[in-house]
């Protein structure tokens, strides 16, 4: 009787792990379609497009350094730092020039996690944490703790918000770095050896990958994304705080696991983590609609992020 | 040593009535253990007299440690059953087995390496008052083993800035503070000086000495017919003969390790033309665990590896291979220099199948195609976009020369230990190597997939292809190699080729025995 209980058992899983956050998320979708008139409409929909962006977009790269073994909780930090560098910059000197100042400013701090975590073999999640200190008190001097606007600089605000065909640029972006990112992972060598990177950095090496520059360019990369989604979220609202990033890392990180990259590395896609971030976003605007306290909203997400890291250890049982 | 003549062992056994079979600490009866495929034990029966040494012979992989891990409780046998004076007994830990008396000492030191020696003695069971812990009661044990025992420790420095030789002392007090009086040593010499061996071999005289019983399994023949009092001779998981140490000897133990077991056949063997390039030559090569190496691999030339675990050989291999650097010495790959990192090893047309697949060689959760991919990727790309067309028919082509799966897209992890080996070959083809390097490349694997290793490896070689062969089974080294290059200690020891490539030529000289020559 195990045998056939532990195939039937052991199908199912695989089965649910493959389809995976798409079930929830229509589920949910659902829900929220016949409970809440004002939920399907398009202004609503298109407002959590916008909203998620910069959350998207960071989530993307994030899932590159998951997928290649690491993680990256300093790109909170690095959101806020560059909503006021490239604020401050587009306002001295233009808003090009700002965008520029802004992922450039996450490309770096990308650049020197990578470095730390592997030249100084610093474990990852430390390497970062420790950053995400530097990096926030390096913008809390920069900014000397104030609330940086730029209300006299409208045309920066032109970068993130402007509509194209009822959509804003924002979500334009998003979408456009999503489908690079996609195409990055699944069908370029550089995604393969991401893979392979996180699934055995041993075998990796062995197999005359260069494991080192891999991680470092995934840490990059999601210094550069980090960084752009400050710098969009400042656009859009023409202000910036050093401390604005604060939750960010840990709404990116949950968006990404829950839509079911393994935190263990070596697995994992950009559209999971896009309907992961939707959906954790869907809860949040569920709840708004719905006028429910907002208290159970973050023991739902606790809840949900404890079942998705669950069902990955489950599946891996067997390993 | 005054405190031998009380010996610790005089506490009653726990639940045993009455001795039925007196002077037999431990009968085995027809145990029985598998891994896989691979057939570890078969029909093992031996009995154990109390207060002797009993040592476990046998090639690698003839089953003796299994045998010594089965008794002390970190495996369970398939088949057959323990008798621990007189009352039948199952081990599912190693904790139950202490619980018992009888306690292992492993190949790996088991410390906890920032506690002290005493604390390390006494962990999991320390003298405690009111919950406490009991320094002055953790001291007196301390002190009461080292004067029975007469070892040379300090209590109080720690154990990870002792030599292995001290803390091999410290894991056989721990197992002495438990009231152990059956000691599994699972080849204790095999990280030590001279010097250090000659203090062991003290120490398990007096084992014996105070009524303990000793289960030594040993690589070295002359260390077991010096300290043992009967040998058990092991061969494919087999008992070969339990025998007094006295009508032993170095060659007849080798003589009874050998032998051939049943269903090999090896394809024949084509030497290399007389003018064959030199695809490997490296010299005087030092790494981390190689002393000194010496030794070259010609075009379509199949050169075995032969040593003991330990030996060094799969060193040897990582340091030709760029995967650790090497110290000293000059390789040559063809015509270039040796490869910095593994990287340039593959560039300079050198594959390897790694000693552990698991560890070293596969992505487990990804598909197979990704995990034969993997190497040659680049070729089947254009500016890093990857022709999944061109890659799906190259992963097939290579997979089918192999007689590898045909399910490319299954995670490597469903795959049987014979297809994730061959996995690795078809990724190593892909790069068409002239130089492979295979370590161990059919452990773990059944018959079959065996067999069609062995035709692989001879085609590659038939087809001009370098091979350096490292296996722990002699039979295939001998059905496989063209020549036999032996490490012992981390050195280059001997090499034989033609007439002279013989079992016992070859295991004296991994033994570093003459006698047996």
């Amino acid at each position: 009787m195990t045998a056939a209980t532990r195939t039937a058992s052991t199908r199912l899983a695989e089965a649910l792990r493959h389809a995976g956050i798409l079930i929830p998320f229509m589920v949910v979708f659902t829900i929220l379609s016949l409970s809440s008139e004002s939920f399907l409409r398009f202004q609503n929909l298109t407002n959590i497009l916008d909203q998620q962006a910069g959350i998207i977009i960071a989530a993307c790269a994030g899932t590159l350094v998951l997928i290649a073994g690491g993680i990256d909780l300093s790109i909170g930090a690095i959101y806020g730092l560059a909503a006021a560098t490239s604020l401050t910059v587009a306002s001295a000197v233009s808003t090009p020039a700002g965008v520029v100042a802004g992922v450039g400013v996450g490309l770096a701090v990308g650049l020197v996690n990578g470095t730390i975590v592997t030249r100084f073999r610093v474990n990852a999640l430390i390497a970062t944490l420790a950053m995400s200190f530097v990096v926030s008190g390096i913008a809390a001097i920069v900014t000397q703790g104030n609330l940086v606007v730029a209300f006299d600089h409208p045309d920066f605000q032109q970068f993130a918000a402007t509509r194209i065909a009822g959509i804003t640029s924002a979500a334009w972006m998003m979408v456009t770095i999503a489908v690079l990112a996609a195409i990055l992972l699944s069908r370029t060598t550089f995604g393969r050896y991401v893979y392979a990177t996180g699934g055995n950095a041993e075998a990796a090496r062995l197999g005359g990958v260069r494991v080192n520059g891999i991680k470092v360019a995934t840490f990059a990369l999601s210094g550069a994304a980090a960084g752009l989604a400050g710098t969009i979220d400042a656009s859009r609202v023409l202000s910036a705080q050093a401390t604005s990033g604060q939750f960010l890392t840990f709404t990116v990180l949950t968006g990404v696991i829950v839509g079911g990259t393994s935190i263990l590395g070596g697995e994992g896609s950009i559209h999971r983590t896009v309907l992961g971030c939707l959906f954790v976003a869907l809860i949040a605007n569920g709840f708004n609609l719905l006028g429910l306290d907002p208290f159970y909203q973050q023991v739902t997400l606790g809840v949900i992020l404890l079942l998705a890291v669950g069902v990955d250890a489950w599946s891996r049982r067997s390993d | 040593m005054a405190g031998l003549t009380e010996p610790v062992t005089a506490r009653p056994v726990p639940g045993t009535v009455e001795v039925d079979a007196p002077g037999i600490h431990l009968a085995i009866h027809g145990l029985g253990k598998s891994f896989g495929a691979t057939r570890a034990l078969d029909a093992v029966s031996v009995d154990i007299l109390a207060g002797r040494v009993h040592a476990l012979v046998g090639e690698n992989g003839a089953g003796k440690s299994t045998l010594g891990k089965i008794i002390a409780g970190v495996y369970q046998q398939d088949q057959g059953e323990l008798v621990l004076r007189g009352q039948p007994v199952a081990f599912h830990s190693p904790r139950a087995a202490l619980d018992r008396g009888i306690a292992l000492v492993a190949q790996e030191v088991a410390l906890v390496p920032r506690l002290t020696v005493a604390e390390n003695i006494v962990l999991g069971a320390e003298p405690r008052r009111a919950s406490f812990i009991d320094r002055r009661g953790t001291k007196a044990t301390f002190e009461r083993l080292v004067a029975e025992t007469g070892f040379d420790l300090q209590a109080d420095d720690r154990v990870d800035r002792l030599p292995v030789a001290k803390q091999q002392q410290v894991e056989i007090l721990r197992a002495l503070a438990r009231s152990a009086d059956l000691v599994v040593l699972d080849e204790p010499t095999a990280a030590l000086s001279a010097r250090e061996v000659d203090q062991l071999h003290r120490i398990v005289r007096t084992l014996a000495r105070s009524g303990r019983t000793v289960v030594l399994v040993s690589h070295f023949l002359r260390e077991v017919l010096e300290l043992a009092d009967t040998v058990t001779v092991l061969r494919d998981g087999r008992v070969v003969r339990t025998d007094p140490t006295a009508d032993e000897t170095e060659a007849s133990l080798i003589a009874a390790m050998l032998g051939r077991s049943i269903g090999r056949a090896y394809p024949g063997k084509r030497l290399p033309p007389e003018d064959a390039a030199t695809v490997l030559d490296i010299r005087d090569v030092a790494a981390p665990g190689v002393a000194t190496a010496t030794l070259s691999v010609r075009a379509g030339e199949i050169v075995g590896l032969a040593g003991l675990i330990g030996a060094g050989r799969s060193e040897l291999v990582r340091a030709i291979y760029g995967a650790v650097p090497s110290s000293g010495g000059s390789i040559t790959i063809g015509e270039g220099a040796g490869p910095a990192t593994p990287r340039a090893a593959v560039r300079a047309g050198v594959a390897m199948i790694p000693e552990s697949r698991k560890d070293q060689g596969l992505m487990l959760r990804r598909p197979v195609r990704e995990n034969v991919s993997l190497t040659a990727l680049p070729d089947m790309s254009r500016l890093g976009l990857v022709d999944r067309g061109q890659e799906r028919r190259a992963v097939r082509t290579s997979l089918e020369r192999t007689a590898g799966t045909t399910a490319t897209e299954l995670p490597a992890a469903a795959l049987s230990g014979g297809n994730q080996q061959k996995l690795l070959f078809a990724r190593a083809l892909l790069t068409r190597p002239r130089l492979l390097i295979a370590d161990e490349p059919t452990r773990g694997v059944d018959i079959g997939a065996k067999r069609d290793l062995y035709e692989l490896l001879a085609e590659l070689a038939g087809s001009g292809v370098g091979v350096l062969l490292i296996s722990n089974e002699m039979e295939e080294i001998l059905g496989l190699a063209h020549r036999v290059v032996v490490m012992r200690g981390g050195s280059v020891v001997g090499e034989l080729a033609g007439e002279g490539m013989t079992e016992g030529a070859i295991l004296a000289a991994m033994f570093g025995s003459e006698s047996a020559a």
